[in-house]
């Protein structure tokens, strides 16, 4: 039984064993780059098994730890993409890196890894464990570069992420100890039990509620857990900067979703109250993430506060789905469409930024000036990819706005809505300062910005998919309704 | 029709932009040539397309030229574009408008390239929010020209064009937000998206009041048309944009916003505009006598003319909440006028600028000398705005007045029309003013070698003049085809 159940975590065992396999090469291979092939390698054979289970049926294995369903799978090609336009993106930045450029490439695998498995966890065990692998990674990687900044970035990761990982394990220990069971579907049932029609009249579920939104709301960077995202963002090599934003984001919310919608999703009185409680925190969010960035003069930090702001639209999508209490899957595909496009559109901008900053070797934006001359399609790109992260035609951010809005009042919304597209427009703002000092400005220095074909190609992929999702959304639109279907649901 | 000629006109221009991104190395000239034969090309496409337009009496009510694919099945989404008797004006005044717009562009030195290709981009957009009948695809084109206009404005402009260039953006992303609110509340009430299709909203439990609906949409159209008290990014968009740019958007993206209230506001929710047709009729006319007694204030030249721009609009305002037959009608060719003749006002204002570097009315004077073809056309252009009978701004204007003062819909309007023609008196006033200002009295010796428009100026300005004259003398043309779409409003008005 264990071993046809072994069968169904390919993508997840092959990603492991390539990771192991990066580790082992690094000690006899001299030249890194094959490192970065193998593990691209890994990725695409992940991908690959991923990919042929879409159509099998939903199954959940390891005595309910794991499922193997839809949602689980849309989310593991959206990781193993993200951490493949993150590694080929890397090759021009693991020269800064003297040392342990194997334990890098292997770290991001099995951060993906760790992601992979939180996308599929049913259990509060298995979330937690899966949540610790993909952190733990991730606090090593931000402090790669071994500067102050670097470091400062790291340690600040690792003990507000520590606080964070023990308030939720707190929470999920009170979850436990008022229902008896740690698999998702167990407490669902027993919740659904139990005598009382709303929340304030059982403390423990209600302490544990906040609590766990406390823990995964540090993942997804939601005000008020979000004061880590600054400072990580710009300390961390760029390269995992984006991944951070992209991938680490993506697999809380997976998280979030899941443990909501499948454990606390049934009875209406309870789903209603955290489908509010969400939809203000998203309003919260948005307006903090957007009003603060337009003070910003380092790129990295911007871009830190611009993905607090697009957690908060993101969080519109959780708002609906409480709201919705379980009547239709528009929040959760909107969700879904939206963390798609914000993938490709956070990775494309990213990607121009580790070009040009590594060229004028300065995160300021200031210095950004006078890119359009001479580095026009890296500008064009960044431009691209500022334009969708605003949402405006004919970029993805755009129909994801419109499809993630459009969910939101359907289910009596509309005052989030109105938030949401005022905080579009003050967003516009200082995306289009960014623009703004690039095409209008005289360049601060002189000389082309190089960029190796590995980058490029990464680039253009994503620029290629902001296009496409805007323009021809119609089929990414339908996987992100079939991925809809959670287990358990 | 067989050959999608709507998708053809909108798409020429962006075929245009891929051929100019893909030569190698060209010269301004070889960029400004493919331009204009791609404009030249939309324009003829909508030319055949106005004669071919079916204006038997079957035909009223009917989108002509539709087209009609799936493009997002999840939201009921479709590729839908077609031309009725309201936009069929308003297509062959953006292709127009584009055409000539890249004649005024000729003298462009900086980045010809990116110029051209921003430019045709937002002769793309205009057209599409003309051409679709999908309210996605209406917000998709909408939103779209947002992108040149900041580009175009903030790197070829002049003055403080960074500072305007971000105002337009925000002020009009503002108003794309309440008018996004609206279409997505529109479609959960009813699942729909067709424009045609939603005509007389009358559904039982709308997910907010229509009335909330109308006013979301109306805000954003309000902000474009413009309406004072939303009209401050105009003078600065305006006065600090390139000339052809300010041609496109005093020609053809005010008038954006006054079809939407008219495609939608008017037609979606009737009772609702009558309810409140009152309240719009009254600030139509602060509108006129307002912008126009900004406007005689004015010293710069171009700022003159772009609050010109408020007040001619609030003809267009009145006209349309006035809800009868012949002022929408008036409404409509007065959009279409008030097009051709600002387009040609911008157009001049640019030549003077180009030839005597001069834009304040103080320092300019006596150029009838130097330059008599700029001062004669001018002069028409000039007189066309405020009104003069034989060129096409009296027609509009007259059949908007004609048709202001019998409507039914307004207790009172009467009134309102009549001060609303003040504000012609109030036109001609500075029109005259600035006329003399400029061109009459004794010629100043730093004019002395100035030059007169050259061949090209003078085929742009010509066709402008041409196209005044000939809707002046005979409206028909437009009047017949703008009546076709205007009749199923009216009846749905219901008066």
């Amino acid at each position: 039984m264990i071993i046809s159940e072994l069968q169904l975590i390919t993508p997840e065992l092959s990603l492991l064993v390539f990771a192991l396999l990066v580790i082992l090469l690094d000690l006899f291979i001299k030249q890194k780059k094959v490192l970065a092939g193998v593990s691209i390698a890994g990725l695409i054979v992940s991908a690959g098994f991923t990919l042929l289970m879409w159509g099998a049926p939903t199954v959940d294995i390891f005595y309910g730890m794991v499922a193997v369903d839809r949602f689980a799978l849309f989310f593991k090609l959206l990781l193993l993409g993200a951490a493949g336009l993150v590694i080929l993106a890397s090759q021009d930045y693991v020269s800064k890196f003297e040392r342990f450029q194997g334990e890098y490439y292997a770290l991001v695998l099995l951060s993906t890894f760790g992601m992979m498995l939180m996308a599929a966890a049913t259990d509060l065990i298995s979330i937690y464990v899966a949540l610790e692998l993909s952190s733990i990674s991730l606090y090593v990687l931000a402090s790669f570069l071994k500067d102050q900044k670097s470091t400062e970035a790291g340690l600040k990761y690792l003990l507000v992420g520590a606080v964070a990982s023990a308030v939720l394990l707190y929470g999920m220990a009170l979850v436990f100890g008022l229902t008896g069971h740690t698999c998702l579907i167990c407490i669902a049932d027993v919740i659904q039990g139990l005598p009382i029609a709303g929340l304030l009249e059982s403390p423990a579920l209600l302490l544990g509620i906040i609590l766990l939104i406390a823990g995964f709301g540090f993942k997804i960077a939601c005000v008020p857990f979000q004061m880590w995202v600054p400072d990580v963002y710009e300390g961390a090599p760029t390269p995992i900067t984006a991944y951070l934003s992209v991938a680490s984001k993506a697999a809380g919310f997976a998280v979030v979703l899941r443990v909501f919608f499948v454990t606390f999703g049934a009875p209406v009185w309870l789903s209603l109250d955290w489908g509010m409680l969400f939809a203000v925190l998203s309003a919260i969010t948005m307006t903090v993430g957007n009003v603060v960035a337009i003070v910003q003069t380092n790129i990295k930090r911007l871009f830190g506060y611009s993905s607090i702001a697009q957690a908060g639209y993101l969080m519109v999508g959780l708002a609906t789905v409480g709201m919705a209490a379980g009547t239709d899957a528009l929040g959760q595909s909107g969700l879904l469409f939206f963390l798609a496009s914000y993938a490709v559109t956070n990775l494309g901008a990213f990607i121009a930024i580790i070009a040009i900053s590594n060229r004028i070797d300065s995160d300021m934006i200031d210095d950004y000036a006078g890119m359009g001359k001479r580095a026009p399609l890296l500008a064009l790109a960044l431009t691209l990819c500022l334009v969708s992260l605003t949402g405006l035609p004919p970029t993805a951010g755009l129909i994801a706005k419109i499809y993630i809005f459009s969910g939101a009042i359907h289910h009596g919304l509309l005052w989030l809505v109105i938030i949401g597209v005022i905080n579009s427009c003050i967003s516009a703002y200082y995306y289009f300062r960014v623009v703004k000092v690039m095409w209008l400005e005289a360049p601060a220095s002189e000389g082309k910005v190089p960029s190796s074909w590995a980058l490029r190609t990464a680039l253009f992929l994503c620029c290629l998919f902001v296009l496409l999702l805007g323009v021809v959304p119609g089929c990414f639109i339908g996987i992100a309704e079939a991925a809809a279907r959670i287990f358990g649901s | 029709m067989d050959f999608g000629y709507l998708t053809a006109i909108l798409f020429l221009p962006l075929a245009g932009i891929i051929v100019i991104a893909l030569l190698p190395k060209p010269q301004a000239r070889t960029i400004r040539l493919t331009a204009l034969t791609f404009t030249l090309a939309s324009f003829i496409l909508s030319i055949a397309v106005f004669c071919l337009f079916d204006r038997s009496a079957g035909a009223i009510g009917q989108m002509q030229f539709e087209e009609k694919i799936s493009w997002i099945p999840a939201i009921n989404a479709f590729y839908h574009l077609g031309v009725d008797g309201l936009s069929l004006p308003m297509v062959i005044l953006m292709t127009f408008l584009g055409f000539l717009a890249v004649l005024v562009s000729w003298k462009i030195e900086l980045r010809p390239r990116e110029y051209f290709i921003w430019l045709l981009l937002l002769e793309t957009s205009i057209l599409g929010v003309f051409c679709s009948l999908d309210l996605v695809l209406f917000f998709l084109f909408w939103e779209l020209e947002l992108i040149p206009m900041y580009f175009l404005i903030s790197i070829w402009g002049s003055g403080r064009k960074e500072y305007a260039a971000n105002k337009y953006l925000i002020y009009t992303l503002v108003g794309s937000a309440m008018m996004l609110a609206g279409i997505l509340s529109i479609y959960f009430t009813t699942g729909s998206l067709g424009m045609m299709g939603l005509c007389g909203l009358s559904v039982a439990s709308p997910v907010i009041p229509f009335a909330a609906m109308f006013f979301l949409l109306f805000i954003g159209f309000a902000i474009k048309l413009p309406m004072v008290p939303l009209h401050t990014w105009l003078p600065d968009a305006h006065t600090n944009a390139p000339t052809a740019v300010s041609v496109i958007l005093a020609g053809a993206l005010l008038k954006m916003g006054g079809y939407g209230m008219i495609r939608l506001c008017v037609s979606i929710f009737p009772e609702i505009a009558l309810r409140y047709a009152p309240l719009l009729v009254a600030l139509a006319v602060v509108g006129v006598l307002y912008g126009a007694a900004v406007t005689m204030r004015q010293r710069d030249l171009k700022r003159l003319i772009a609050y010109s721009s408020v007040s001619h609009m609030g003809y267009v305002l009145l006209g349309i909440f006035a809800l009868s037959q012949i002022s929408l009608t008036g409404a409509v060719l007065q959009m279409f006028s008030h097009g051709v003749i600002t387009g040609l006002l911008f157009a001049m204002v640019g030549l003077v600028y180009d030839k005597a570097h001069e834009r304040n009315l103080d320092n300019l004077g006596g150029l009838a000398r130097r330059m008599p073809v700029i001062t004669v056309v001018f002069t028409v252009a000039g007189l066309a705005s405020l009104g003069l009978p034989g060129t096409c701004g009296f027609a509009a204007e007259f059949i908007t007045f004609v048709g202001c003062f019998s409507s039914t819909a307004v207790g009172g309007i009467q009134i309102y029309t009549l001060l609303g023609v003040l504000g012609i008196v109030l036109t001609a006033g500075y029109i005259l003013w600035m006329l003399q200002k400029v061109f009459y009295g004794s010629p100043l010796e730093k004019y002395d070698g100035v030059p007169d428009a050259d061949n090209i100026e003078k085929v742009c300005i010509f066709s402008f003049v041409a196209v005044i004259m000939l809707i002046g003398v005979y409206p028909a043309i437009l009047t017949d085809v703008i009546k076709m779409g205007i009749m199923p409003i009216v009846k749905l008005i219901g008066l």
